[in-house]
């Protein structure tokens, strides 16, 4: 990275010095949010001077709704920006029950403080109980919760599968009758901006990467039929899949802990999710970098999916087993001849996107 | 009489209420109030079994490990898997690595802010270069008059008794704090793929086997993390004590303890778990009970369920009906569960106090050394309590962090003398029953399942924070959080802070605490609210 080529980088590092920021760490999460926004490495210092100008960071209400938490968790074992990092000099954090030190009255005062400023992006957690007496705060329901602080935000990011589409808790017969954002939305009538970062639990890459991007450009990244940003959620997990040669060449993993496994084989025949899954988890991964699912051995889920889990319901099976369309007998075969091998791949690839819905230009958003 | 609700309690995980009542500046009752249902044993039936530690792990974000976990020991025990030993070793791995991150994130980020003064580390006048770097810092995050997780708290109150250069360690601590929990998270994700929700612990084992990388990047993370927790959290508990000395004797509650026990033992004898399990009662310390899973009962007077007789979770009826807040009828989502008709503390000090009782010689080593520290050598009771909570979380963070090192070097001797097996493979059998006691960092935490059909039958979880959340039960003796607030001194009830030390010492997780179904229908009732 060129860092004293340009002038506006060094009067930022001096900035960034003087506020006791490690520079190299810093550059490195602007680094990193560019390459996942898609932006080149001239974007670094123009995404730091962004930060860095900013008059005021921009305030973030989190609101958990039914959840377990585990988004909250996710931010904050955040790698680049790490969460102090973030906390401190990218966004103003408001309100978040699990770590903000207010609590009770002093809590229940921010919340309005921030209601009647307005203004600030709404990180929603969780599903919406659209039950009476399953989801209080302060006596209030969750959905009353969520208009009254859904109408004054400048944009709603719905983190994780819950607060997208329902997610765990939503699983048929769906007991607390929870609904995702983007279906409160239609059921309050407000007309707000709304990013859908799917996966179980949010990656917090691809959410720092919308928050930088707004803050460098003002504006939400590109949206696909789902709400969420097509930089995320564009490809199949197994067209960037590390195990994917293995999977051409008909090499799979029949159970699980085996020599197939540790050589890194194909886990499509243990369950793996991956064909039918979008989202750039085999780039993006997870604590830093540090693995991902797949990586460890573990099959694709299809967390990143709206209608999950009971879209993927069977997670062991191999994903013929989900709509029987004659899989099966194809892969069993795979290795024999490199055109089978061709066709199977194509199989695969038509199967997901049939059923994310892709094909058929699907734009209800909300998949039930 | 002063009365006050604190709702939403913030720095914890879920949604609680909490209701008190103070008289002559002390806490004279109390009530504790679940306020989120989401019903995960309803949509767990008819799945197939295999899916169920995965969907089990979203009851909870702070210790999907655990759930997973235990949900897969119910399918072990069900399906009678012997799990392979390095099996066992890597279980125990993620496990670790889970109440090392989950003992850091809360004693740091929950519940320091009770006791540390964040605006007092302004004054400060720190020598060291990078203490005045934080200040800085500090100071610049305060002039931009945006506070964020730090606004409107009760900052100046007067049971804030450290100094401000011990403010301004701590501040700085929070903030190294963060990456270490996070560095933690990476174990669970070296081995189980990410952190939360960890991907490679089915039943029968793990998925993967671990390559000479994956071994390097862990010895590489969990020694930073065991000179860490030695160098800068255990010192920091033992810097803090001094100051709140006074508070040894607050929060004490029953003095019931409960373990079920957790990091399996090669003799897979829950007895010689690592922290093993055991029971103590009435803070009787030399005698530990065996707690047996049929001892446990379920009481619903003051839950929004119908009245029954205490039931075993095994045949639990569970009939809901929300019939709005009374403290002298039904107040909370939550059931109250009893092991032998009593109330159990469950968590960190539960499980080290049982293994100082039962005579584990680490836990024996370091209880003692802590108590001779603090100038109470030889008297295990001052444990009892807030600070005993704090402490035990502190001793257990160390014991597991070595403890992993342990078996992460078990691990590479196996690995070299050839024994690569990780996983046992199996057919899901027709109709199995079997039961996963295990613990979460949170405490003591048990899943039930019956399969029928190759299909989930019925599934159900008692889990820590209900054992510690939980309100009176049919006798009318109260909760363990809520016994333990009694007496606890309140200087302003208009910033309660001296409460919230007393909550956040139990390190309560909603998420986990409400859990409902009606076997026989199968079906939620409708609610009405009142």
């Amino acid at each position: 990275m060129a860092e004293n080529d340009d002038g506006i980088t060094k009067k930022f590092l001096d900035a960034v010095e003087f506020r006791g920021v490690h520079r190299r760490d810093f550059l490195k999460y602007c680094g990193a949010t560019a390459a996942l926004l898609g932006l080149s490495e001239l974007y670094v210092p123009k995404i730091a001077a962004a930060i860095e100008k900013a008059s005021k960071r921009p305030p973030v209400v989190w609101i958990n709704f039914a959840s377990d938490s585990g988004c909250t968790e996710a931010l904050v074992k955040a790698t680049y920006p790490n969460a102090g990092d973030l906390i401190l000099d990218v966004i103003s954090l408001d309100y978040n029950e699990t770590v903000m030190a207010a609590a009770g009255k002093q809590a229940e005062e921010i919340l309005d403080n921030s209601k009647k400023e307005g203004g600030y992006i709404l990180v929603v957690e969780g599903g919406i109980t659209t039950k009476k007496g399953f989801g209080m705060i302060a006596g209030k329901e969750f959905l009353d919760i969520f208009k009254e602080l859904a109408a004054p935000s400048v944009a709603i990011i719905a983190v994780g599968s819950c607060a997208t589409f329902g997610g765990v808790p939503a699983a048929s017969p769906n007991p607390a009758q929870i609904i995702g954002v983007s279906e409160a939305l239609k059921k309050t009538g407000i007309d707000k901006s709304l990013v859908n970062l799917d996966l179980c639990p949010v990656n917090v890459e691809m959410l720092t990467s919308v928050i930088v991007n707004y803050i460098l450009l003002g504006k939400l990244p590109e949206l696909d039929s789902f709400g969420r940003p097509k930089i995320f959620f564009g490809q199949p997990i197994h067209d960037n899949c590390e195990r994917r040669a293995h999977f051409d060449a008909g090499r799979f993993v029949e159970t699980f802990g085996t020599k197939e496994e540790a050589l890194g084989y194909c886990l499509y025949k243990v369950g793996c999710k991956g064909p039918m899954t979008y989202s750039t988890c085999p780039k993006t991964r997870y604590n830093g970098k540090i693995n991902w699912c797949i990586g460890a051995g573990g099959p694709c889920i299809g967390c990143a999916e709206p209608g999950w889990p009971d879209k993927f319901a069977g997670f062991y099976n191999r994903l013929p087993d989900v709509k029987g369309a004659g899989l099966e007998a194809t892969a069993d075969k795979i290795g024999a001849a490199a055109a089978v091998v061709t066709a199977a791949g194509i199989a695969v690839h038509a199967l997901g996107s049939a059923a994310s819905g892709r094909m058929k230009g699907k734009d209800d958003g909300g998949e039930k | 009489m002063a009365r006050i609700t604190i709702d939403p309690v913030t720095r914890i995980e879920g949604h609680l209420k909490l209701d008190v009542e103070i008289e002559g500046g002390k806490v004279k009752d109390a009530w504790t109030s679940g306020t989120l249902f989401r019903g995960f044993e309803i949509f767990l039936q008819g799945r197939d079994p295999r899916d169920a530690w995965h969907l089990v792990q979203r009851i909870c974000g702070v210790c999907p490990t655990s759930h997973g976990h235990t949900s897969s020991m119910s399918m072990d025990e069900a399906f009678k898997l012997k799990l392979p030993n390095n099996g066992r070793l890597l279980r125990n791995i993620i496990e670790g690595a889970q109440f090392v991150h989950s003992h850091i994130l809360w004693f740091y980020h929950l519940t320091a802010l009770d006791y540390v003064d964040v605006v007092s580390a302004l004054k400060a006048q720190p020598k060291e270069a990078s203490l005045k770097a934080v200040q800085e810092r500090l100071k610049s995050f305060v002039e931009s008059k945006q506070l964020g997780p730090f606004a409107n708290a009760y900052w100046g109150h007067p049971a804030y008794k450290l100094p401000p250069d011990v403010n301004l360690l701590a501040v700085a601590h929070y903030l190294q704090a963060l990456e270490m929990q996070a560095k933690a998270a990476q174990i669970s994700a070296l081995f189980g793929g990410r952190m939360p929700m960890t991907m490679t612990s089915p039943p029968g084992g793990v998925t993967h086997v671990p390559t000479v990388q994956d071994m390097k990047d862990f010895f590489f993370r969990i020694k930073e993390l065991q000179n860490w927790i030695d160098n800068v959290y255990i010192p920091d508990v033992l810097a803090v004590a001094p100051y709140y000395l006074d508070w040894a004797g607050i929060g004490k509650g029953h003095g019931n303890f409960l373990s079920w026990g957790v990091f399996e033992d090669a003799s897979f004898d829950p007895k010689k778990r690592f922290l093993p399990r055991g029971a103590i009662f009435a803070a009787d310390f030399p005698k530990v009970h065996e707690p047996k899973r049929e001892d446990v009962a379920e009481h619903t007077s003051h839950s929004w369920y119908k009245d029954s007789k205490p039931l075993n979770p095994a045949v639990g009826e569970t009939d809901p009906e929300y019939t709005g807040y009374d403290e002298n009828k039904k107040y909370t989502w939550s059931k109250a569960p009893r092991l032998n008709g009593k109330p159990m503390e469950v968590g960190a000090l539960s499980r080290m106090l049982v293994a100082y009782a039962s005579g584990q010689p680490t836990a024996q080593k370091l209880i003692n050394g802590t108590l001779a520290a603090i100038g109470h050598a030889g008297q295990p009771q001052v444990l009892l309590g807030v600070i005993g909570r704090i402490a035990a979380r502190a001793l257990e963070c160390k014991m597991v962090a070595d403890a992993m090192t342990d078996w992460g070097n078990e691990i590479v001797e196996n690995i070299k003398k050839g024994d690569t097996e990780v996983y046992t493979p199996y057919e899901i059998p027709d109709t199995a029953q079997g039961a996963g006691l295990w613990e979460a960092p949170r405490g003591a935490l048990g899943h039930w399942i019956d399969v029928a059909g190759k299909k989930i039958k019925n599934y159900q979880c008692v889990v820590p924070t209900t054992w510690n959340v939980c309100p009176r039960d049919d006798n009318g003796v109260r909760g363990p959080i809520e016994e333990a607030l009694i007496g606890t001194p309140v200087v302003n009830a208009e910033k309660p802070l001296e409460v919230l030390r007393v909550v956040h010492s139990f390190d309560p997780c909603l998420a986990c605490t409400v859990h409902i179904i009606h076997p026989e229908s199968n079906r939620i009732m409708e609610f009405k609210v009142s």
